[in-house]
């Protein structure tokens, strides 16, 4: 992270309603020179980076939860209200197509005598929807700079910072709510037409995805294709372009730099590792260069890159909110409301940002819920990756088993969890925003952030993982363990003791510690036990981390503990039924 | 009449908003106040959420906040 201080002296808020496009407009700012420290959280939490401010000087940008008000009526208020007492001068960002409510907040910045400066933003999407803003007009009744911009287009971003120095600190009389409302209702009188307009097809489909009866088959049909999309591309990548990259290329290379080390050695397993039936095999030989690199680059990156590309398109168009509001009514039953399954969803792709976003959720118990079904029963793509490329070679139908009772486990276990902890789960109030075409420019950029994040911290991880491996082989502390622990994995499991070293090797990356399952010649039964007792146990590390941060210790620990109870019982029971 | 009660594409004013002073401020920051027209999409089964038209905006309101909202035709 870097320091929040950085970028001059000036401080800039960007602020307004969530969903109006405050960090389209936050990257246009800042442009190439974006110094995103992504504080955790999706909606509590902000970026900054620097922006010009005048004549050539440099001010800091801060994005600021989006909030409907100024109460601290919930977390993200609360940050906001910090935020603004540091904030020199506030760019409020507006929804033009929803003027009424969003000048709300508009009013309220204005009385607490901080220069504002309001961006009319998603102005292209006015004429279409038969909305006509006088700009002057309403600049003239609200007293400070009004200008019309476009986030995805770049329009009137330009401006934007040109009147930025014209924002002053003014006085305004203070209204109660009830005023400010009628004031708004003044101002919109005359400065706003709007005019009836015709529904377009994604307004029909809006209406269409939200209404249960129809709503429901559409989410089942969403998530089906999702899947099918993302193992569709995934498996594509793999087999057209990674898998012949590594076999072509880089197996050749390992074979030469193998007999040069002379096949054996402890540089030469460091690097290459242990040779199968004398060659060189990806998948059982686990050096730095071979497994090292091919675990994360060839097995897990093309999952990656297409989850985050489905869920990226999902994201733009609108659809979460709408899945969210299908399954409020289900998730209350798990001692959840409809919006947990974001940090399920983004858990999907990494335990990591799915654990950050426990944020969104208000209460202690409903987080406490969230993050134990999150770290039990959502194992990761780099996981998943893995378990299909493992397990699917002993046929779908296993893959099928694993997923299957790691999605049981999540019900009875959400379900357990509601009826005997204190408390009820909240009630949903959001807003569902427009269906919107995703745009690919905005998509690739957003997969190009993510991809670039997962090789960035996932890699060296990786590249650590096996180096562990390696050492606690050599060292003997592997074989040290496993005696210890065989009792409990024959016994309980039904495992052979060297499992252990995964078991070991996967509170630090998931996906190697699956890996190392294939050179251990497991029966497919001992497969799906080692690969759903692995995706319960226990979280990677990164993830316990954040969700330490986020449970606080006491959680944690009552977490952990059930954690390592589920994964007993449940690989126990597996053992007795298969 | 509450707002759970209402048939699916009727539009109507709400009347009064029951619940906590909290609940009010929040569901009033989004434009759920007493004289406003809103148009309801959708309830959905189980006690689930109720979702609505506010202005040009949609909102999805939890079952129980939606019941303290009372409407008038």
């Amino acid at each position: 992270m870097k320091d929040a201080r950085s970028g001059g002296d000036k401080k800039v808020l960007l602020m307004g309603n969530p969903n109006v496009g405050k960090s389209v407009i936050f990257s246009r700012l800042t442009g190439a020179r974006v110094a995103i420290s992504n504080y955790p959280g999706t909606t509590v939490g902000f970026s900054h980076g620097e922006m010009k401010f005048g004549a050539g000087e440099i001010a800091m940008l801060m994005d600021v939860p989006g909030v409907y008000s100024l109460h601290s009526l919930s977390r993200a208020e609360e940050v906001a209200m910090e935020m603004l007492e540091k904030g020199n001068v506030v760019i409020n960002v507006v929804d033009a197509t929803n003027l009424e409510r969003n000048l709300f907040l508009t009013l309220e910045l204005k009385e607490r005598g901080v220069p504002v400066v309001v961006a009319l933003n998603m102005w292209d999407e006015t004429r279409h929807k038969g909305i006509e803003i006088d700009v002057a007009r309403l600049e003239k009744e609200l007293g400070i700079p009004v200008v019309a911009t476009c986030g995805l287009t770049g329009v009137g971003i330009k401006r934007l910072v040109e009147r930025l120095t014209e924002a002053e600190v003014k006085k305004f009389p203070k209204l109660d709510r009830d005023h400010k409302w009628e004031e708004i209702g003044k101002m919109l009188d005359v400065s706003q037409k709007l005019r009836h307009h015709h529904h377009t097809l994604l307004e029909r489909l809006e209406d269409i995805s939200t209404r249960p009866v129809t709503g429901l088959p559409i989410a089942a049909l969403v998530v089906y294709f999702s899947f099918r999309a993302i193992v569709f591309i995934a498996e594509g990548l793999i087999n057209y372009v990674m898998d012949p990259l590594f076999e072509k290329i880089w197996w050749p290379l390992m074979t030469s730099l193998s007999s040069y080390l002379g096949e054996n050695g402890i540089v030469h397993d460091l690097l290459i590792g242990k040779l199968v039936a004398g060659e060189v095999d990806f998948g059982q030989s686990f050096g730095l260069l071979t497994a090292g690199l091919y675990v994360p680059l060839a097995a897990v990156l093309p999952y990656i890159i297409s989850f985050y590309l489905i869920l990226g398109i999902l994201e733009d168009l609108g659809y979460l909110p709408r899945l969210a509001t299908q399954v409020d009514n289900l998730m209350h039953q798990l001692g959840l409301h409809g919006y947990a399954i974001l940090p399920f969803i983004l858990g999907l792709g990494c335990n990591v940002p799915g654990a950050m976003a426990l944020r969104l959720m208000e209460s202690r118990r409903e987080k406490f819920i969230a993050g134990t079904l999150m770290a039990i029963a959502v194992p990761c793509m780099a996981q998943i990756a893995m378990i299909v490329g493992l397990v699917g070679s002993r046929g779908g139908e296993y893959v099928a088993l694993i997923f299957g009772v790691l999605f049981t486990v999540f019900v009875v276990k959400g379900f357990i969890l509601n009826r005997v902890m204190k408390g009820r789960s909240p009630e949903i109030l959001w807003e569902i925003p427009p269906y919107r075409m995703p745009k690919p420019a905005a998509i690739i950029k957003k997969l190009w952030m993510r991809v670039s994040e997962f090789l960035g911290e996932a890699v060296p991880y990786v590249l650590l993982g096996i180096l562990f491996v390696n050492i606690l082989y050599i060292s003997g502390i592997f074989n040290w363990l496993s005696n210890i622990f065989a009792p409990v994995l024959n016994g309980l499991w039904s495992l052979p003791k060297e499992t252990i070293s995964a078991m070991i090797i996967g509170f630090l990356r998931k996906d190697v510690a699956v890996g190392m399952l294939r050179p251990l010649g497991l029966t497919t039964k001992q497969l799906v036990i080692a690969c759903t007792v692995l995706a319960i146990y226990f979280p990677c590390l990164a993830t316990f981390i954040v969700m330490l941060r986020e449970l606080g210790i006491r959680d944690m620990i009552k977490s952990a503990g059930l954690m390592l109870l589920t994964a007993a019982v449940v690989g126990g029971l597996l053992n007795l039924i298969l | 009449m509450r707002l759970t009660e209402l048939d699916t594409d009727r539009t109507v004013v709400v009347k009064e908003v029951e619940g906590t002073t909290n609940m009010k401020m929040r569901l009033e920051s989004m434009g759920i106040r007493p004289g406003v027209k809103v148009t309801k999409i959708s309830s959905h089964f189980w006690k689930g959420p109720v979702t609505l038209k506010v202005g040009r905006a949609k909102m999805a309101i939890g079952h129980g906040m939606a019941k303290g909202i009372i409407v008038e035709e």
